[in-house]
């Protein structure tokens, strides 16, 4: 990148520069002329200056200049307007001036704005361009917070100067030096004596900021090493929870801050001082001219009037010195913190351009060999890892690197990915170094699953399908407003040297997945998942969360097959007893007090958990419906039988977890009022107190707490009380919940609670997994399974994919690099996570997989168990960055080396 | 069957009845009440062990595997603990216990029962007592298998 700032602000925007320069001149004129105005108003109009006679008039607009050589010229005679006419002309004269100055001012500013802004996207972009051109041992080196850092807040002031890094310069010189001839002119000596302060304050302060710039580079460098520590902190909580670290950590945070407060401090104090002493240069000027001056008249060798004048004048120069020596400060401080970035962003052996241009069409197939010539890796520290190793793969073949500890199968794999670049030797393609190919061709037809997945903070199925995403495939049409707002994205884009690639067109490469679009991407998707056996825990996610109905709409709209197919399997089976479905008109057993209370899910927070009872309508329905007391005193009794319970267990003892009511923190809330309201009346207890007291009661499910609390009668009130509450539910409630309905789908609820419509049998411990796979198999006859499937693949895998298991990250991953049907399938250790006997399943089922429909890549694998070698045609062995032996399974084991006693 | 009735029920237990009511109800509480049809297994020899079982009502059929298939070698009737000895060797099933007729019991999860033993002495030794019990039995019936060979 270009190390000067002024260069490279120059070299983007000369054009725009040149420009508002023009127009800041331009905009100098009525500028001026608006000063002049005032006076003519007073003196003119307002104090009579030229209407001295009644009805005089005076010419307004009269053109009339003195040239030289010619006199003076009349290009417009003027109207003649009489003195109050003449008074409004020229005030409407100055509102007009006022309106022009502000316009320019206006439109400068935006100009000036836009033109910062537009450059800041020019350096994030490049920057990250840059990220994603980087070799790739920079990597061990950079903490990513220190990066994202450097892109988002050290180049930021950058966008501020921007706009000022030409034009403030040459206008504010330009006004200081009119001010210094004019001095001059007035008089010799006295203008020698401001020129030569001038020119001290030019000398000195910038020596003196040569300090502020070393620290400013140090704060910068400060404030950088702490975002990386902060980013550190997060990514490695675990490490510092599990090894009691948080105050070593609090203390190395407090050490570092206390460094940048000095740093920041130190700058503060050295800025004023230089502050300090421009302003008292730029005062000491007068005082000269006064002394000396003042001496000059005395003695009679100058004339008060020259003094004045050289007064007067000098009164325009501090100003725009001092404007011009702040530019200089911001010019220093953005040009090191430009320079700063810089140097971090420029790095030895950044990946040529081309390898990463965007390509379209798809490339052919890779039909040549990939072959290590001679290959020598080193890592860090400077061990080989691989010491000349020659090998070749050909198409079609399968291939297992069977490695000892330090065999350095890993990183033959590595460099067949290209995560790891050759010291000497090269890979190859055919006769093409592997590194000169374009990502377009490796990328796509190579694969590549490691143990150390990445999972980007999005849906399983966006992580699924990110190996497919090369180009915008589709382009997008967008009419009226969003048709004008994508041609401001394109041209601003490009003002900025941003590419325009739509990232809202489908970047989905379905041919390659084997699919013809996004309706039978699906298909692909199953077999990989099921493949890498992701299925079932992709379908368990789908059962537990909700679906979203504007894309899922077949699950919903066959919802009552779905469930009748349920009861009808159930009966079939004799299980009916393990699901007690919900009745409109009927108490279900199984489900809680509130449950039934509500029978609907609530879709908002006012009517969940704890708010049920404290809502006001919800109250008044049970008081309506004779509940109110019943109610409580049910609350009152759990309450009493819950304290005698567990009011002597230790708060963290484990039959807490049986609790429901109340949780062991509450306890003693609980105890107090029950002591308070205990021999209350009813009626004396304030609202409040009863929510609490009745929130108890909506947790009560007899079979499970068999308290005995629950008779006919109010079984019968509660279902009553439910068709009172949807009857009169008021507006503001009407999405706070979704009532339960034998026809309808509940989208608040689970996919799971939408398929069973009722409570499972709480004295059936089996009953889950049981109902469970009886649901599977009714979605599969329905031909529903793609579509539980598709809610699983909504789920959101959280920051870097940790809200899956290891091993699910590490089946993902798999799949990802089998979905694409590459022709180069690289696995290194990708299922490390996994017991043995589940890598042995997937490894059987990836290689068919990655076969089927007459496919037949090159599958290269490094195996965790040499008896893996015997699922491939060939193994090779590595011992200590050698080769050591290389045949079939069959050959190595008759023979006596290393891979027999690795077996052994 | 209320927690109140099935209080009574475990103070009826051995094992049971040496802990005061209250107690004995919050074991009820934490505990799962389990149903099971005729033939349904409670669980099975090699099992991880995982919870106890207290019939409530029913008869359940111990069964050891042998070579010949499934031997029944003891009957279990209302008021009868199984499965604490797994819980407490952390080992697997010794036996198959399956249902003879509709059966109601009391599952206790394991580490509810032995946190219980860590809290009530008077439990822990009645279970040594009974342990004990058995095993002067089992000698017995050892020395009288060898005197009559």
């Amino acid at each position: 990148m270009e190390p000067s700032l002024a260069r490279y602000i120059w070299t983007h925007t000369k054009k725009q520069q040149v420009w508002i320069l023009m127009i800041v001149l331009l905009s100098m004129i009525p500028y001026f002329m608006s000063f002049d105005l005032p006076k003519l108003i007073v003196n003119g109009p307002i104090q009579g200056k030229g209407f001295e006679q009644p009805g005089a008039t005076q010419p307004f607009m009269r053109l009339h200049y003195n040239l030289p050589f010619i006199g003076e010229v009349q290009f417009f005679s003027g109207f003649q307007l009489d003195r109050t006419s003449t008074l409004f002309a020229l005030s409407l004269v100055f509102l007009l001036l006022v309106v022009i100055n502000g316009l320019f001012k206006l439109y400068i500013n935006t100009y000036k704005g836009r033109l910062g802004e537009r450059m800041l996207r020019r350096i994030r972009f490049e920057l990250v361009d840059r990220v994603l051109r980087f070799p790739p041992f920079y990597f061990k080196r950079v903490k990513s917070a220190e990066v994202a850092t450097m892109v988002k807040d050290e180049v930021e002031p950058l966008g501020g100067f921007i706009g000022d890094a030409f034009l403030q310069p040459v206008l504010l010189g330009g006004q200081a030096l009119t001010a210094m001839l004019f001095i001059l002119v007035q008089n010799l000596w006295l203008g020698m004596v401001a020129a030569m302060i001038v020119v001290i304050q030019i000398v000195l302060i910038p020596r003196m900021r040569r300090r502020l710039i070393v620290l400013g580079r140090k704060r910068q460098l400060t404030a950088r090493a702490l975002s990386g520590r902060v980013g550190e902190i997060v990514d490695g909580i675990g490490a510092v929870h599990v090894h009691d670290t948080s105050n070593y950590e609090r203390a190395d945070i407090a050490a570092r801050l206390g460094l940048i407060f000095k740093i920041r401090f130190d700058l503060y104090q050295w800025k004023f001082m230089v502050k300090f002493l421009n302003n008292f240069l730029a005062q000491v000027t007068p005082f000269l001219f006064y002394m000396i001056g003042g001496y000059l008249v005395i003695q009679g060798r100058l004339d008060v009037g020259q003094l004045v004048a050289v007064i007067g004048a000098y009164k325009d120069l501090p100003g725009p010195m001092k404007e011009l020596i702040d530019w200089d400060q911001d010019r220093q401080d953005v040009q090191v913190k430009y320079q700063q970035v810089v140097e971090q962003f420029t790095v030895e052996g950044l990946i040529a351009p081309r390898i990463g241009a965007l390509t379209i069409d798809d490339p052919d197939p890779m039909t040549n060999p990939l072959s290590a010539i001679s290959l020598s890796i080193a890592d860090d520290g400077g061990a080989m890892l691989l010491d000349r190793i020659s090998l070749q793969v050909k198409p079609g073949e399968t291939v297992a690197l069977v490695s000892t500890a330090t065999g350095g199968a890993e990183a033959l794999a590595e460099a067949f990915a290209r995560l790891n670049w050759p010291d000497s030797g090269k890979v190859a393609s055919g006769a093409d170094d592997l590194l000169e190919l374009p990502e377009a061709v490796t990328g796509r037809r190579m694969s590549y699953a490691s143990s150390d997945v990445f999972l980007f903070q999005a849906s399983l199925r966006d992580n699924l399908l990110y190996g497919l995403k090369h180009a915008p495939l589709t382009s997008v049409t967008y009419d009226g407003a969003a048709a004008d707002q994508n041609r401001w994205n394109i041209h601003e884009a490009r003002r900025s040297g941003n590419p325009d690639l739509d990232i809202h067109s489908d970047w989905i490469n379905y041919a390659s997945a084997g699919a013809t679009g996004p309706n039978d991407l699906i298909e692909p998707v199953r077999r990989v998942l099921d493949a890498v056996v992701l299925s079932r825990d992709i379908l368990d996610l789908g059962l537990r969360s909700s679906a979203d109905l504007t894309r899922h709409t077949e699950l919903a709209g066959r919802i009552v097959e779905l469930r009748a197919a349920l009861r009808t399997r159930l009966e079939h089976e004799g299980l009916s007893g393990l699901v007690v479905p919900f009745e409109p008109g009927a108490y279900n057993k199984e489900a809680t007090i509130g449950q039934n209370l509500l029978f609907g899910a609530a879709a908002g927070p006012e009517l969940a958990d704890r708010a049920l009872a404290a809502n006001s309508y919800f109250a008044s329905v049970l008081r309506q419906a004779g509940l109110d007391r019943t109610l409580y005193e049910m609350g009152m009794e759990i309450a009493e039988q819950a304290i005698e319970l567990f009011a002597d267990l230790p708060p963290d003892h484990q039959f807490f977890q049986q609790l429901a009511f109340m949780s062991a923190e509450e306890i003693p809330a609980y105890e107090t009022l029950l002591q308070r309201l205990k021999n209350r009346p009813y009626e004396a207890v304030s609202e409040n107190d009863r929510a609490m007291i009745v929130t108890l009661s909506f947790a009560y499910i007899e079979p499970r707490h068999r308290f005995g609390l629950l008779s006919d009668e109010l079984m019968s009130k509660i279902v009553a009380a439910r068709n009172r509450f949807y009857e009169n539910l008021p507006s503001e409630l009407q999405n706070a919940v979704e009532r339960y309905d034998p026809a309808r789908y509940i989208a608040a609820a689970t996919v799971m609670d939408n398929v069973l419509f009722g409570r499972v049998g709480n004295n059936h411990p089996d009953a889950p997994d049981r109902i469970r796979s009886i649901v599977y198999d009714i979605l599969d006859e329905l031909g529903l399974y793609a579509e539980l499937l598709n809610v699983g693949l909504d789920f959101n895998v959280g920051a870097g994919g940790r809200r899956l298991t290891g091993g699910q990250r590490q089946k993902l991953d798999v799949a990802r690099a089998l979905l694409k049907r590459p022709d180069f399938l690289i696995l290194n250790r990708p299922l490390s996570a996994l017991d043995q006997r589940m890598q042995d399943k997937v490894l059987r089922n990836v290689l068919e997989e990655a076969r089927r429909d007459g496919h037949s890549p090159a599958i290269v694998w490094v195996v965790t168990n040499p008896a893996m070698g015997m699922m491939f045609d060939r193994v090779v062995v590595f011992d200590s960055g050698r080769l050591v032996e290389d045949g079939t399974h069959e050959t190595l084991l008759a023979g006596n080396g290393i891979f027999k006693e690795l077996l052994s | 069957m209320l927690l109140k009735d099935e209080v009574g029920m475990l103070q009826r237990v051995p094992l049971f009845s040496g802990i005061e009511p209250t107690k004995l109800k919050l074991l009820a509480f934490t505990s799962d009440r389990v149903s099971y049809s005729a033939g349904q297994i409670l669980f099975r020899q090699g099992d991880e062990g995982d919870a106890a079982y207290v019939i409530l009502s029913g008869r359940a059929d111990i069964l050891v595997d042998s070579d010949s298939g499934p031997i029944k070698v003891a009957e279990l009737v209302p008021n009868s603990i199984v499965g604490e000895i797994a819980i407490l060797c952390n080992s697997s099933r010794t036996a198959t216990v399956r249902a003879a007729c509709p059966l109601e019991a009391l599952r206790i999860r394991k580490d509810h029962f032995l946190r219980l033993m860590k809290e009530f002495p008077e439990m822990t030794i009645e279970m040594v007592r009974v342990l004990a019990d058995r095993l002067s039995h089992t000698t017995a019936d050892l020395i009288d298998a060898r005197s009559a060979k």
